[in-house]
């Protein structure tokens, strides 16, 4: 089995680049089957704090079940997972994104029938409004907060490019500005970690460039990235630590360049 | 009297307007399909009645242990019947009802929702079947298919002074008035703005409107006290009357969708692209605003001459209008935007941090409770004396 970890296996505190000493993510022995298929096993992954952490590999390797299982949308088999300081992995779904661990889906999923400004106004976290009894009793107190929420929300499409949208049904954008809204969305509901799925498959050049600055922008804010991806110019140019997975175990762990340089992440892509 | 029949055929629609009003947020808004709605618009219906017909629930556990010979040697049921109140207030009862309607909502939504939707939707019939069951065969609880007759009803021996009944007709009018002018208001909100040319020809489709509603009413006048006066072969008469209907109702169906279309302010060519759903959603508004006017004006006079139904059909209306306005303000609230949330997306619901099944329990219930209350409606308008 060591052979398969390269560095996986080495203790966080030894790393050279001088880590911070608390994961903000801790994943260990994660593993799940659907019947008999073994989609992740053992897997072990960190996330310090303010980095953009990258997890790939091949598909199928099972990066996407990764993700379910990290916020319990799928239950997982065997495992522990450590976020901020408290196992999370009894958690359901909904409190987990409510400590501040936030996703988003390969293929973007917005609220269709719903306009981009309610999409972005229903991820605020902790709203009064959404209590049926605060309804009669603090109305003006959601009133107040609701102003508050459109005028961030106004803020946020603004920066990344779809205010003119911003009374559109969801359902009529574009894929890219759907992978957009997707994220856009995500950051209104104050993520201290933010899981992105392939946040550039089926977008266009410049808006891939353009996402890369926006996750910049954002990590600078202070939010923390783990991200899928397959497009390795965005892999290099944004991460700072890579995962590797293949056929659902840790294949590799390192900065982009090691990894790029890795002999078995070149054969576990390009096949035996 | 043609205006009673008017009235009862009103009650009925408002009684499955507050009724479906329960299953829209349900599935209208929160994407849960329910095909049972009726089971819960039962329990509303003979809580109502049992809590309120005298003696009923006290007699009940006698007739359970009647029913049950098992229980015979149960103490505590024989002191239930001691303790069971003669009869409740109809206030009280309807409120324990829509109580009881919430509480079938919670049970089936504990024991389903967490299944996917079609399987939700199975287990909607067969609750609505076992609930229909269950009032046909325990006779001790529901009397089963011989019936409850004789029950209370509100405001049954009520007669009410001339300044009451202008007061009721005065809500009335405010209130449909209302109505009519948030679908007027939404109506002119849809997309393509105002057109100045049309102006002129939506003045002149209400004015035949106006001519054509005047006209349908002095026909129906005229019309009965012809068949009052004249003895034709009642065939003929029919045909007489028929035709005279629906000469003077047709010409005022044609403006009602006139006026509707003209507000719209589409330019007609830009109108025929319009997806034929488009159209019949506008002709349903037609019928629907159109429907009213003729239950308005029937329910104000059955008001003037006051009758059980006139009254009952009143209180229906209040009620319908304050649950609608509160149900209005529930779905435009962040909370109501969970719901629909949930109806587009669930996953995306619970990754955003929405606890998905409290939001569908609540849906569940409130729709639930509101369909009880229309039970109630729906036991009060059969006036079984
Ligand atoms: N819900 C599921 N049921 C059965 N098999 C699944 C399910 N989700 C994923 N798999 C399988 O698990 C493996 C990993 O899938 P996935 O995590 O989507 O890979 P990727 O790394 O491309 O995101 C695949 O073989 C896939 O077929
Ligand atoms: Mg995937």
């Amino acid at each position: 089995m060591d052979d398969n970890y390269p560095t996986a296996v080495e203790p966080i505190g030894g790393d050279p680049q001088g880590q911070p000493e608390m994961p903000l993510l801790t994943a260990q022995g994660l593993s799940k089957a659907f019947g008999g298929i073994q989609a992740v096993q053992d897997a072990q992954i960190d996330v310090f704090k303010g980095q953009i952490v990258g997890l790939i590999g091949p598909n199928g390797a099972g990066k996407t079940t990764l993700f379910n299982l990290l916020c319990n949308f799928i239950a997982s088999d065997r495992g522990r997972i450590i976020f901020d300081g408290e196992p999370i992995q009894h958690l359901p779904p909904h409190q987990i994104a409510l400590q501040g661990m936030i996703r988003t889906f390969q293929v973007a999923r917005v609220l269709s029938r719903l306009s981009v400004l309610d999409n972005m106004l229903l991820a605020a976290p902790h709203q009064t409004g959404e209590r049926l009894q605060n309804l009669w009793w603090r109305s003006h107190l959601i009133r107040k907060e609701e102003r508050h929420l459109k005028e961030k929300a106004q803020v946020i499409l603004e920066s990344v490019g779809l205010a003119p949208k911003i009374n559109d049904y969801a359902g009529a954008l574009s894929g890219g500005q759907r992978k957009l809204l997707e994220m856009a969305r995500a950051l209104m509901a104050d993520p201290k970690l933010m899981l992105l799925d392939e946040p550039a498959a089926g977008v266009n050049p410049t808006l891939i460039n353009q996402i890369c600055e926006y996750i910049q922008q954002w990590n600078q804010g202070g939010i923390t990235f783990l991200i899928i991806e397959h497009n390795m110019d965005v892999i290099m140019s944004l991460c700072d630590r890579v995962w590797v997975l293949a056929e659902g175990q840790n294949l590799a762990v390192g900065s982009p360049a090691e990894i790029q340089a890795n002999p078995k992440v070149l054969e576990a892509y390009l096949g035996q | 009297m043609e205006i009673g029949y008017f009235v009862s055929l009103a009650l009925f629609t408002t009684i499955y307007a507050l009724f479906s009003l329960g299953l829209s947020l349900q599935w209208g808004y929160t994407g849960l399909i329910n095909f049972g709605h009726i089971a819960f618009m039962t329990i509303g219906a003979y809580t109502t009645i049992a809590l309120t017909l005298p003696g009923f629930l006290k007699e009940m556990p006698q007739r359970l242990i009647e029913a049950y010979p098992v229980l015979q040697g149960q103490g505590w049921l024989l002191q239930l019947q001691t303790i069971l109140p003669e009869q409740l207030p109809l206030l009280v009862a309807v409120m324990i009802g829509a109580g009881l309607a919430a509480a079938l909502g919670l049970l089936i939504g504990i024991s389903t929702l967490r299944l996917r939707e079609d399987y939700l939707a199975i287990v909607t019939i067969g609750v609505s079947e076992v609930v229909r069951l269950v009032a046909l065969n325990e006779e001790w609880l529901t009397r089963g298919p011989r019936g409850v007759f004789n029950y209370p009803l509100p405001l049954a021996n009520w007669a009410p002074s001339l300044p009451v009944k202008l007061a009721m007709i005065l809500l009335l009018t405010l209130i449909c008035g209302w109505v009519i002018w948030q679908l007027w208001q939404w109506l002119g909100g849809q997309p393509q703005g105002p057109q100045r040319h049309q102006q002129g020809l939506l003045r002149l489709l209400f004015a035949g409107y106006a001519v054509c509603v005047a006209g349908a009413a002095l026909c129906w006048w005229f019309a009965f006290s012809l068949s009052l006066t004249i003895q034709l072969p009642s065939l003929l008469q029919e045909l007489l009357l028929m035709v005279l209907r629906l000469a003077m109702v047709l010409p005022a169906v044609i403006c009602g969708v006139g006026i509707v279309y003209a507000r719209l302010e589409q330019p007609w060519h830009q109108g025929r692209s319009q997806p034929w759903a488009t159209h019949l959603s506008l002709l349903t508004l037609t019928l629907g605003m159109g429907l009213m006017v003729m239950f308005y004006g029937a329910e104000v006079m059955a008001l003037y001459t006051y009758s059980y139904k006139a009254g009952l059909l009143w209180l229906l209306l209040v009620t319908l209008t304050v649950i609608l306005w509160q149900m209005e303000t529930w779905v435009s609230s962040p909370w109501g935007r969970v719901l629909t949330s949930i109806r587009e997306d669930e996953e995306v619901a619970k990754a955003l941090g929405k606890d998905v099944f409290s939001y569908k329990l609540q849906s569940l219930m409130l729709g639930g409770a509101i369909a009880g209350i229309a039970g109630a409606f729906y036991a009060w308008q059969f006036d079984l004396y």
